[in-house]
């Protein structure tokens, strides 16, 4: 067992440097936590499973190679969107204009290849540039005005439709044409180099999960145990490989041409989700998003910058929602008048909660965004193939936001009950 | 004095002739406060005597109009919070800043985190943490690990004072910090005020419980309508002295002169 300073030992607090005694231990304090309304994204995941079931059992088409690679695709907008907006609903915020924040920049970014001839990267800079200025100014009336986020966010909505629009001209479209950007979503990694990068994501997450666990156990840290980790690795190790395999797959309906491997989208997403997850989690910066979500006061007297934490996390959002209005405008090939707006936002929104970020601040994950994401996109690729009316489609995904709102708060009531965080 | 060594009774911490107005109203008038190293000052007065403005005048979070400020024993410029933290000066407030989403450790170190290589360093936060715990004796914390959210009343005002000890804070004030709690833990917090000022800070306790007061104090200093009225040895007066001195600004021979204190009203 670990070796405990003596003063530590004597202080009755021993019994906390050691984890669960098993994993039956651990699954039973998970249980009891859920049913306390710590949840996080087990709805969003069992959610997923059911809708895949009747998906699949509905329309044959719907668990196809070609369907599963169209799903991730159309997931990628949204999760990347979802994840901008989960580092402003931690403040308790909401950020309505980030879907059309996202058409400016698409509209931003197609001008500046077409008009100006811009190279990719950069008309692709000067997108997430524009989305971080938005972002800037909604930040900065957010936090030194003190506008309630949810009017000056409105106001943003209607403002920049009316630029988008302007830079558009009435009812045009610009076309994205850049191989580069287009390929965003219609290109595929090679399969070697597909396999070679999920075999680096699995071997790298267990790695890293073992040699923190060694370190703490050795430090005599609180730590998970041992079983916990290896399910965790496991679980990691199964999506990414059947992901990447199911992806693999020759997809081509056209027998003469084949379609195969990982849509250049899934692994920005992936990087994406990891780089995010490190500042939250790791990074001072993170710790202090969640603390003025949890408590601005406490905040602000631990000589937290309120003010700037609630200013950067929109300039985060509207960045982050430049780069889904790109991953966007690559997918439908073109930027409207009306990208980003109509039910983009409430989509991503959706998102990010139904995979358990809290609408009240303090609580949420980068992955719960990705996982509300990938559930927000299959209900919309299910009942399209279905070809029902997408009346359908806006009830569908209206009642799911509306059933995740009311787990959020349940759950919230529930947790300050049982005095879980 | 002789420079050859500080006296063991000298103050860490001490305020003369301090005034502070808002406006027209004078609410602080010549204040003399000092905060001994390892002794618990405890600071009375009725509401409205100027005990929270006078905590705030320390804290930094309020300018003094006149008055010198000096931290053991040298003046020293208070312009905000920062510069009393940066002193060793802390302050644990009534409505306990702690953020109830965060765990325990993390809410110990809030705003000043360890980092390694630009990275938060998990580890030497946990272990400092338990530590501070430790040295204070804190036996009902589960767990370190514990979201602020799970803890009762009197366990928050534990982890609000154990930041205290984890940052070697010289001065620590504590506003009221027994007012919410119940008999058990005002029990436990009183015997962490105890072993605070046993590790040598210096101690300001503000509190209305006169047993509190008397159970840990050393000294009482007791305001009336902004004048210190009184600034004894907790030994030396009785229970319903104290209280004489909180209502009238005087009791016997001590206190205010009787027309200072009339004066003031």
């Amino acid at each position: 067992m670990t070796t405990v300073k003596p003063e530590v030992a004597d202080s009755g607090f021993a019994a906390d440097t050691q984890s669960d005694e098993s994993l039956r231990d651990a699954a039973r304090s998970y249980l009891q936590r859920v049913r306390g309304g710590d949840m996080g994204s087990l709805p969003a995941v069992l959610g997923l499973i059911v809708l895949f079931i009747v998906f699949g059992l509905a329309n044959e088409r719907f668990m196809s190679a070609l369907n599963l690679a169209n799903l991730v695709t159309q997931a990628g907008s949204i999760c990347v969107l979802a994840m901008g907006l989960v580092f402003v609903l931690l403040l308790g915020d909401i950020d309505l204009s980030a879907g059309v924040a996202g058409g400016v920049s698409a509209c931003a970014m197609a001008l500046t290849i077409t008009n100006m001839g811009w190279p990719w990267w950069a008309a692709m800079l000067a997108g997430v540039v524009c989305g971080a200025l938005i972002g800037l100014s909604i930040g900065l009336l957010r936090s030194k005005l003190g506008i309630p986020s949810f009017v000056v966010t409105l106001a943003f909505f209607l403002g920049l439709q009316g630029v988008t629009l302007k830079l558009i001209g009435e009812g045009g479209s610009v076309r994205v044409d850049d191989p580069v950007i287009r390929g965003i979503t219609i290109d595929n990694l090679p399969v070697t180099v597909g396999w070679i990068c999920a075999l680096l994501v699995v071997v790298a997450f267990a790695g890293m999960e073992l040699y923190r666990h060694r370190s703490k156990v050795s430090a005599g840290l609180h730590h998970a145990p041992l079983g916990v980790v290896i399910f965790r690795i496991v679980g990691v190790a199964a999506v990414t490989l059947g992901v990447t395999y199911l992806l693999s797959i020759n997809r081509s309906v056209n027998p003469n041409v084949e379609i195969r491997g990982v849509p250049y989208v899934l692994p920005i997403v992936v990087v994406l989700l990891i780089a995010l997850t490190f500042v939250l989690t790791r990074s001072s910066y993170g710790r202090h998003i969640y603390a003025v979500g949890g408590n601005a006061e406490a905040a602000r007297r631990a000589g937290i910058n309120v003010d700037r934490v609630r200013m950067s996390v929109f300039v985060v959002c509207s960045a982050l929602a430049a780069l889904s209005g790109i991953i966007a405008a690559s997918y439908g090939g073109k930027v409207s008048a009306s990208s980003g707006a109509g039910n983009v936002l409430l989509y991503a929104v959706g998102a990010a909660v139904i995979g358990g970020t809290s609408l009240f601040g303090g609580k949420g994950r980068a992955l719960d965004a990705v996982i509300g994401g990938v559930v927000v996109a299959t209900i919309a690729n299910g009942l399209g193939l279905l070809n029902q009316s997408s009346y359908i489609n806006f009830l569908v995904t209206g009642g799911v936001l509306l059933l995740a709102a009311s787990v959020d708060a349940i759950s919230r009531r529930r947790r300050s009950a049982a005095g879980l965080s | 004095m002789t420079t050859e060594q500080v006296p063991k009774t000298a103050p860490i911490l001490e305020l003369q002739g301090v005034n502070k107005s808002f406006g027209v109203v004078h609410v602080l008038h010549d204040v003399d406060f000092q905060v001994y190293p390892g002794e618990v000052t405890a600071l009375v007065g009725d509401n409205g005597a100027g005990k929270s403005t006078l905590v705030k005048a320390i804290a930094g979070i309020y300018p003094i109009d006149s008055g010198t400020y000096l931290f053991e024993g040298k003046p020293v410029d208070v312009h905000g919070p920062n510069d009393v933290a940066a002193l060793g000066v802390e302050v644990v407030y009534q409505d306990l800043a702690l953020c109830d989403n965060l765990d325990i450790v993390s809410n110990m170190f809030l705003g000043r985190e360890v980092k390694r290589r630009g990275v938060l360093d998990e580890s030497r936060m946990e272990t400092m943490a338990r530590e501070a715990l430790a040295s204070l004796s804190v036996r009902t914390v589960k767990s370190v690990r514990q979201a602020v959210s799970s803890l009762s009343g009197g366990q928050r005002q534990t982890v609000a004072i154990a930041k205290c000890v984890l940052w070697n804070s010289k001065v620590v004030l504590l506003d009221e910090p027994t007012a919410a709690l119940g008999v058990a833990q005002t029990r436990q917090v009183i015997d962490l005020v105890r072993r605070l000022a046993d590790q040598g800070l210096g101690v300001v306790l503000i509190s209305h419980n006169m047993v509190d007061v008397f159970e840990v104090a050393d000294r009482i200093c007791a305001l009336y309508l902004g004048r210190v009225a009184a600034e004894v040895k907790a030994s030396e007066v009785s229970h319903s002295q104290v209280v004489e001195l909180i209502t009238a600004g005087r009791s016997g021979s001590l206190g205010l002169a009787p027309a200072e204190a009339a004066q003031s009203m």
